[in-house]
This record gives C-alpha cells, sequence and structure tokens, in this order.
C-alpha cells in the first residue's frame, strides 16, 4: 500500500478537471435515476487525473559538528543568560590572538540551546548566545569581517536527554576556525 | 462497471459491519466533553469499500468526527450505496438526522468510481451527491472531497478535509520535510536533509513553501515549489536567517535577520533581493505572522525583559503589544477569519496551546499538555494543528477551538513537528 502510495505522487487537484456534466442530464447507471424519482437532485459528476503533485528534492549536508567539540572550543552559558563566564575567558583570547595574528582566517561562532520553548524563539536565543561570543572577540579587536555569529537553537543539542545535566551540555556555543 | 451489482451487494453484505469497526479504531480522536451543536450523522460503509484499496466510508467518518461539529451514529451492518433510499423511520430511532450513502468500484481501465449521496433522514430528502472516476492515487483525496461536501451542506461553512498540511520529521538524523492530506495521511516527502529543517510556511496560493533551512550550517530561507522540486534561496545574509511569513499576497515575506546584530524583523521579495528593517529595537524580534487582512504583522519580543507577542504595521510603525498575562508567549497564529490569536504560553514550566478572541482580548488555554509548539489555523478557522509530546515523542494534534476535540494526527516514524496548515486548494 505504502509503495503504491509513495509511486502514484500524482493526487491532488483532480477536481480542477472536473467536467461539470450532471448525471441528471447524463444518466449513466439506471438504478440510480429509478431510485432517486424526481425529489433526487442527480449526482455531479467529476473526473479527471490529478494535477499537482510533490517532487522529492534531496539536500547535501557539510561538515559534523564533531570537530568543534573534539578541540574544546566550547563556551557554555547559565539558563537564560547571555554573558561569558569568566572560566571561558581565556578561550577567547586564546581565539582572539590567533585572528588577530592571521587577518585572513575566519570563526564561525554556532549558538545553541536547550530543549525547552519554541524552535524560533530558542534561534534567536542561540543567535544572542553566540553574539555575546562575537562581541567579547570584537572588543579584542577582532575584525567583524573575520567572524559570523549563526544559531541552531535547539535543533542540534550536544547532550540527549531533559534532565538539568544535558540541558546544561546543549546551552552553548562552538566556535569553529575556518 | 468492474463487478456486477450482485456480486458487490454479497461481498459488501458480509464485510460491512468489520470495515465499519475497522474504520473508528484506525483514527484516535479523543473527545472531551460533547458540545451541544454536533450534529448526529450516520456514515454507511460504501458499497465496495471492503475491496477497495481504500475504506471511502472510513475516511469520511473520521474526518467528520475530527472536525468536531458531528456526532457519528452507529451505521455499521448496513448495506446501503447511494441508490438506497433509507428507512426514515430506522434511522430517526438511532437519532441521526442525516446519512452518507455510496459506493466504490474498479472500473475495466484500473480507475475507480466513487459515488456518495448525503440524506436528510428526517425529511427523508435527498441532499445532493457526487461522482467521480479517478485513478487509484486520488481515491483519499476524493473521500475528502466527499467529507467537505457534507461539511459544507450540514454546516454552512466550507470543509478543510481536501487541504494540506505540511511537517518535518526526524527520525535517526534524518530530516523530511512532508506534505501531507489534512489528516496526516497520504504524505509525499518534499524536502530530505541530514540537516535540520524548521518552519515550513505555505505560500497563500498554497504551491510553494517557504522554510528554514541548515542544510549549509547555518539557518537560512528557501522558497520552494513543492509541484517541481524547484526552490530558491531568498534569505542567506551573514547570521542566521529564519522565520519566514508571507504577506496575504504572496509577494512579499517577513524574516528575522541577524545581519545587523540582533535578531530583527526585516521584509523580502518573495523572489530574493534586498531586506527592508522592519523594526529597530536592539532586542529579539521574531515569529513575524501578518494578519490575514494585511493590516498587521504580529511578532515575538523580549523588548519588555520577557517574549510577548505585538503587532505592528507592516512598515515597522505604530508597534502594541497583544499579550500582557505569562511572561512568555510565542509563536502567534492568525486565524484565517481574522478572529482569533492562537500561542503558545507558559505556565508552571509548562508550554500549552492557548486562543485569544481579538476582538475581546479574551484567553483560554485548549491543552493539558506540556510541550505544545507551533499552532496553525485550518483555512476555515474551525480546526487548529499544532505539535506536542506524547509518550515521549513528538507528535501532531488537530484541535477545535473550544478545545473540546482533540485528534492526534497520523504521520510517518520518528518524531513528528513543525506543521503548518496550507490554504483551500483551487477546485
Amino acid at each position: 500500500m505504502r509503495l503504491i502510495f509513495s509511486a502514484a505522487v500524482l493526487a491532488w487537484l483532480l477536481a480542477g478537471c472536473a467536467s461539470g456534466v450532471k448525471l441528471n442530464d447524463v444518466p449513466v447507471e439506471d438504478k440510480v435515476a429509478s431510485a432517486l424519482n424526481a425529489q433526487g437532485t442527480g449526482l455531479g459528476a467529476k473526473s479527471g487525473a490529478a494535477s499537482s503533485a510533490v517532487a522529492p528534492v534531496a539536500a547535501l549536508g557539510s561538515e559534523s559538528s564533531a570537530a568543534a567539540i573534539a578541540q574544546g572550543k566550547l563556551v557554555y552559558f547559565d539558563y537564560d543568560s547571555f554573558s561569558i563566564k569568566p572560566e571561558f575567558q581565556a578561550l577567547i583570547e586564546s581565539n582572539a590572538r590567533f585572528l588577530l595574528a592571521d587577518r585572513q582566517r575566519r570563526l564561525l561562532i554556532e549558538g545553541h540551546t536547550d530543549e525547552r520553548g519554541g524552535r524560533e524563539y530558542n534561534l534567536a536565543l542561540g543567535q544572542k548566545r553566540a553574539q555575546a561570543v562575537l562581541q567579547a572577540l570584537s572588543l579584542l579587536g577582532v575584525h567583524e569581517t573575520q567572524l559570523e555569529a549563526v544559531s541552531f537553537g535547539k535543533e542540534k543539542p550536544a547532550a540527549s536527554g531533559s534532565d538539568e545535566a544535558a540541558m546544561a551540555k546543549n546551552r552553548r556555543a562552538e566556535l569553529r576556525i575556518r | 462497471m468492474g463487478f456486477t451489482a450482485q456480486l458487490c451487494r454479497r461481498a459488501a453484505l458480509s464485510v460491512l459491519a468489520l470495515a465499519s469497526v475497522g474504520a473508528f479504531a484506525q483514527f484516535r480522536v479523543e473527545v472531551s466533553g460533547v458540545g451541544l451543536t454536533q450534529l448526529p450523522i450516520a456514515v454507511a460503509a460504501f458499497r465496495g469499500d471492503d475491496q477497495a484499496p481504500q475504506k471511502m466510508g472510513g475516511i469520511v467518518q473520521s474526518d467528520l468526527q475530527r472536525s468536531g461539529q458531528f456526532r457519528l451514529v452507529d451505521a455499521s451492518a448496513l448495506a446501503y450505496d447511494e441508490s438506497t433510499r433509507p428507512d426514515v423511520a430506522l434511522w430517526r430511532q438511532k437519532g441521526a438526522d442525516s446519512l452518507v450513502t455510496g459506493s466504490i468500484a474498479r472500473l475495466a481501465d484500473g480507475r475507480f468510481d466513487v459515488r456518495f449521496r448525503l440524506w436528510d433522514v428526517v425529511r427523508g430528502q435527498d441532499v445532493g451527491g457526487q461522482s467521480y472516476v479517478i485513478p487509484q492515487a486520488d481515491l483519499r483525496l476524493v473521500a475528502h472531497r466527499v467529507a467537505d461536501f457534507v461539511y459544507e451542506r450540514l454546516t454552512g461553512d466550507k470543509g478543510i478535509f481536501s487541504t494540506r498540511i505540511a511537517y518535518v520529521t526526524k527520525a535517526a538524523q534524518h530530516y523530511n520535510l512532508w506534505v501531507a492530506d489534512a489528516d496526516g495521511e497520504n504524505a509525499q516527502s518534499a524536502l530530505t536533509s541530514p540537516e535540520p529543517i524548521i518552519s515550513p510556511a505555505w505560500s497563500p496560493n498554497g504551491a510553494q513553501l517557504a522554510y528554514v533551512s541548515f542544510e549549509s550550517r547555518k539557518p537560512v530561507v528557501y522558497v520552494h515549489e513543492v509541484a517541481t522540486g524547484k526552490r530558491r534561496l531568498v534569505a542567506n545574509f551573514k547570521g542566521s536567517n529564519s522565520a519566514p511569513a508571507w504577506a496575504p499576497d504572496g509577494r512579499s515575506l517577513a524574516v528575522t535577520l541577524s545581519r545587523d546584530g540582533s535578531s530583527q524583523l526585516y521584509a523580502l521579495d518573495a523572489n530574493g533581493g534586498e531586506a527592508r528593517r522592519l523594526t529597530q529595537s536592539g532586542s529579539i524580534d521574531t515569529e513575524p505572522a501578518y494578519s490575514p487582512d494585511g493590516r498587521y504583522i504580529y511578532f515575538v519580543s523580549d523588548r519588555g525583559g520577557a517574549p510577548q507577542i505585538y503587532r505592528m504595521a507592516p512598515s515597522g510603525a505604530a508597534v502594541e503589544r497583544v499579550t500582557f498575562s505569562g511572561n512568555y508567549n510565542i509563536s502567534p497564529a492568525l486565524s484565517p477569519d481574522g478572529r482569533w490569536l492562537a500561542y503558545i504560553s507558559r505556565v508552571g514550566g509548562a508550554f500549552k496551546l492557548h486562543l485569544m478572541e481579538l476582538s475581546s482580548g479574551a484567553v483560554t488555554a485548549l491543552t493539558d499538555s506540556t510541550a505544545d509548539e507551533s499552532p496553525s489555523f485550518a483555512p476555515n478557522s474551525r480546526l487548529l494543528v499544532f505539535a506536542t509530546h506524547q509518550q515521549g515523542k513528538e507528535a501532531l494534534m488537530t484541535t477545535t477551538l473550544d478545545g473540546k476535540i482533540k485528534a492526534k494526527l497520523a504521520g510517518q516514524g520518528g518524531d513528528i513537528r513543525e506543521p503548518d496548515w496550507g490554504p483551500f486548494q483551487k477546485q
């Protein structure tokens, strides 16, 4: 059954091709006409093929997120917070030095949130975290042209589970040199 | 006809009861509280349903039940078709006001002949019917059109059963954007990706979906023509690009961009091009949603310290706050008739679907769940679809606007999320 339906990617606006022919003008079946006498309205006849389909598309991905975690380039945040805690200042400074030494290098900062709340609002919250890291680097003299802050919201958790330990691991910014 | 009438009758008699019971069991419709205004209706299994690839009577039944407007009267063990004149006394005794009868038969060329008739069994009158000759792939669509016909004749409102819903599934790190029937069945894949897909939004003409894809390792906005698979990147600015919302004329989109620092709202031509900034808050401004008359853009902002729903003119002028209770109100959705605002509100740590009547500002909570997301109205403004969690899995539900009739939508395996209800289809 599944196969039949996936194969038949047609299916939608069949009535777009409605003929509009009334069965009481063109009776196609005697027993209908006889059973329904004068009181009955005819069956409106509709026929035709589907005129709308869904064409499947496959998107290609890009590199996985394992690289940043392996390099330890992670800044963790408290719940509902966007401020960079002191223990991550050294990481920010080492990245700043690296970028100041080579103006051709670029850094992508990805903000992430825990699973609570809406997807789009979390995307904006993750953006605020990425932006906080970007601003910290800017204050140390890194050109904004070398930096891009983006967000994955709650879409790419680092740890699964709904306990506080897992959620703390997910409230993070990942720093990736490109 | 592929069958003789005699053969049909014999087959129908032997399995009608089974088909009818099966149809009820197949769909999980949860009814909490009974509306006094529900119309009692009986839907007989269509003659030939037992041998057909789709049980037409069962699909019509569950459509009508999910709408919340009908109370189903048992019609199992009946051997009726569209040509049968019903026994009025019997149906009065059973408490039905209306009866749907029909038949389905395979034609010699492989297509199907589907017929139905709607009866007013109180007056003993034929209210109308249709016949269709269609390929097998269209059987579900025709069953939904039958339900639409019945719904419109009996309630005066247009039915939404033959419309489409887009949603996203996630299974083993694979994401799939689906286009399905309004009951969640008959899903066809529009996009597969190893990276997340969120926020699908139907264009007003129902031909295109705008959505956010992370396939390039950052959120960007595509507009995708579902019939051809042709898609174009409409927002790929520095930073994050998200939350596409169509203007009612379908020519432009409102989106959230972070290219100037914080997440702010911008307007874009639907073909791409330069973005025009609409908000200047420096706070989070996101999740734009146009009112159907185009007078307002509703959106979410934390400019007051916590996320609340605001609205403004499409130019960005005259911002006013809309939600006042609670400290976390997100994901605004406007009903197509302009009367209702659905949104998600955090109440004691749980995220619940709420509904505001815009004229009075009166708010009701529609669910008892804990992780509701992404409400979207049916095009007739009578039902909402939303994402929620059930038994530890993400699922889609529909609810009537009084919260009394809820149904879990069928769908693919894995987590199912991000529903968006499409517009009426051209008939």
